[in-house]
């Protein structure tokens, strides 16, 4: 057993730290939520260069995939950095159409892979929006046996997070798939959507805890630190203590996934619970300890407190997975 | 990153699982904090021994069969999986043990560590004092050089199964006017029926008498029973501790098997409309996966050589608060047949409700994952 991230897995996440940490995300993030895509979609192009869009696609459409435990350790870097747009759909539309495969597979995954494609996806049971729609080139629906492409983004629903922009796809578009095959694939691609959403989520729980620790130690109350308080401390050891304890879940996951274990639906909604219930955790934490500066747009950290609770949610509920979890 | 085990680790879990399969009593044992009960838990650990598992992560020189982290992981989810008895040698395996193996010398390993692996000599610890408990480097009690030996004074309390117990180790104070108050003590082991010791056992919540009081008066105790050296208590006694709070106090397997446990309770007795039960029943597979996982990972950054860390804390405020919640949702099952339950239940749950208050408790964790993880500053306790 060696239950770690090898030296490669470990320079990718550094390097993708660091392409995203001499970007400047959180305007990304505003340009997103006002419909503006343009600095967005440099970002994401960015990250297809380092490989991240590849990883669910299988070699033989142009990725390198599937690669569990390399998706999660880019989902969280992107999760961290508040990366906007349908990272985890188009990563989930990969493994649908690379399960799928035939002439959907051809036409739609080496773009996918290289990231010159960006695309959204619904699977009925998972939710009636399609994230982002109107940055993708297609959103991919899945209702029972029928797998559809809707290229037409419809009208944007209000968000919680204004940069997770939300569509009610159109009905028809093109049928491209159809039968137990689709069923099939989109079983698997639903285990991964929750699987990548569970990795942004811890993302983004660590983001609030690094945010949230830096100002408790510079903020100062009664004559000292605010971090410097049992109170304080006890919070923050709570939100470690819940991000710590999701991330060996998640990396078990991906050890279930890649193996294709008959395990691995359980083993992905214990990590959703998990790094859903401690990402939303933190942002709690993260708004008390702020205050009400915490409570203002004009932080950055806004866009991650908006973040939490709709990644807690998305592609598995809470209680949707306790219940997979309990299905075995 | 990978789970899988070596074929050495799968071959003892297999050969684990047979023997227990043919030993484990097919009732449970009376409550090892009883005397009853602890006379048939040190019969259950002479049975363990004779079969070569009381002690599997030892050296085979002293009972063990050399297995490494994962073997000892894998035997301990065998050994809970298969319903066995609670641990009475526990304190002197997971604790005295580990600190033998590193401050301890060739004649105390080879005097101290074969009786302790069949269960002839019982160990407990003595470190807390009435006014040292989380703040042990306040504790009192003292040892003064005398010839050939010390002379061991004071009070230790809440000393686990001392009632019954045969030996017990702690630290006491050697130097008085050391300069910080955790300098100047010295790590002793001493016999509870040695003359000047007063053992009074003190009733545990239920009434059982789990712990003791151990009085000390000027007992002596030889130059051979100092583990390490005189003065270096302080630092011997925190690798011990850091044992204590991490791995080797709450194996993975133990929750493991209790959620499965957990889980077979809820299909027997569960309301499946009241999903508010069932969801914490899954957070209680969820908490022991994790716990599992987590420790894996602890495991495999020891097996690279990281040395334990104050993660330790992390893992003794998740494992103690995980118990408590676990046996919660056990005893909300049960429903109004809880308060009536004499079985494993009532007992796992009164034992759990002393996880954040020992070891450490989990207020100091909290400051120590606060502090050394996060790097927040020192403050009023």
């Amino acid at each position: 057993m060696r239950f770690l991230l090898t030296d490669e897995q470990r320079e990718f996440a550094r390097s993708l730290d660091a392409l995203l940490t001499a970007a400047d995300v959180p305007s990304a993030v505003r340009a997103w939520a006002a419909g503006d895509h343009a600095p967005g979609l440099a970002l994401w192009r960015r990250a297809a260069e380092a490989g991240v869009f590849a990883l669910a696609v299988p070699e033989a459409y142009g990725g390198v995939g599937p690669l569990p435990v390399e998706t999660a350790v880019a989902c969280g870097e992107l999760g961290r950095h508040g990366v906007p747009g349908p990272v985890v759909e188009s990563l989930a539309a990969g493994v649908l159409l690379g399960s799928v495969g035939g002439a959907a597979a051809k036409e739609w995954l080496p773009g996918i892979a290289s990231g010159t494609e960006v695309v959204s996806l619904v699977v009925a049971g998972y939710g009636p929006y399609a994230l982002d729609a109107d940055a993708a080139g297609a959103v991919f629906v899945v209702a029972g046996d029928e797998l559809r492409v809707v290229r037409d983004p419809g009208e944007p629903t209000p968000s919680l997070d204004p940069a997770r922009r939300l569509f009610r796809p159109a009905e028809g578009g093109e049928v491209v798939a159809s039968g137990a095959r689709v069923r099939e694939a989109a079983r698997a691609a639903a285990a991964w959507a929750t699987f990548a959403t569970a990795a942004q989520a811890l993302g983004c729980g660590e983001a609030l805890l690094r945010a949230t620790v830096a100002y408790v130690k510079q903020r100062t109350q009664f004559g000292g630190p605010v971090g410097s308080f049992q109170a304080v401390k006890h919070r923050l050891a709570d939100t470690l203590l819940g991000l710590e304890f999701a991330r060996p879940l998640l990396y078990g996951a991906a050890v279930e996934l890649a193996g294709d274990a008959p395990g691995a639906g359980a083993a992905v909604a214990a990590a959703k619970v998990a790094a859903g219930e401690a990402a939303y955790a933190a942002a709690r934490t993260a708004l008390q300890l702020h205050g009400a500066v915490g409570y203002t747009e004009e932080l950055d950290l806004a866009w991650w407190l908006r973040r939490a609770r709709p990644l807690r949610d998305a592609w598995g509920t809470p209680s949707a997975c306790r219940a997979r979890v309990l299905a075995g | 990153m990978e789970l899988a085990q070596t074929a050495r680790t799968e071959a003892l879990r297999a050969e684990a699982r047979a023997w227990l399969r043919a030993h484990v009593p097919a009732r449970p044992l009376p409550s090892l904090e009883t005397a009853e009960g602890f006379a048939a838990h040190r019969a259950w650990e002479a049975e363990l021994h004779g079969g070569g598992w009381s002690v599997p992560s030892w050296p085979e020189e002293y009972g063990g069969r050399g297995a490494d982290l994962f073997g000892w992981l894998a035997f301990e989810e065998e050994y809970w999986a298969a319903g066995a008895p609670g641990r009475v040698s526990q304190n002197g395996i997971s604790l005295l043990a580990p600190t033998l193996f590193d401050h301890g010398t060739a004649e105390q390993r080879a005097r101290v560590l074969p009786p302790m692996a069949s269960g002839e000599v019982i160990w407990a610890q003595a470190w807390s004092e009435p006014e040292a408990g989380s703040d042990l480097a306040a504790l009192r009690s003292r040892a003064v050089r005398t010839e050939g030996g010390w002379l061991l004074s004071g009070q230790k309390t809440w000393s686990s199964r001392a009632a019954f117990a045969d030996r017990a180790f702690g630290i006491f104070r050697t130097d008085p006017g050391a300069a910080k108050p955790h300098q100047g003590l010295t790590y002793l082991m001493f016999g509870l029926r040695d003359p000047g010791v007063t053992v009074r056992p003190v009733g545990r919540l239920d009434g059982k008498p789990a712990f003791a009081e151990i009085f000390l008066d000027e007992v002596f105790v030889p130059d051979a029973e100092v583990l390490g050296e005189p003065g270096q208590g302080w630092r011997i006694a925190m690798s011990a501790t850091g044992n204590e709070r991490g791995l080797t106090l709450r194996s993975p397997g133990r929750f493991l098997a209790a959620a499965d446990r957990l889980v077979e309770l809820w299909r027997a007795v569960g309301d499946p409309a009241d999903t508010a039960l069932r969801d914490r029943v899954a957070d209680a597979v969820i908490g022991a996966r994790a716990y599992r996982l987590f420790t894996a990972a602890s495991a495999s950054r020891f097996a690279a050589g990281a040395a334990l860390g104050a993660e330790s804390s992390l893992n003794k405020v998740f494992w103690s608060e995980y118990d408590i919640a676990l046996h919660e949702t056990a005893l909300d099952l049960l429903g109004p047949e809880a308060e009536a339950a004499d079985g494993p239940w009532a007992e796992g749950y009164v034992f759990a409700l002393a996880g954040p208050v020992y070891a450490g408790t989990n207020e100091i964790q909290r400051d120590i994952i606060a502090e050394r993880l996060l790097g927040l500053p020192k403050g009023r306790r």
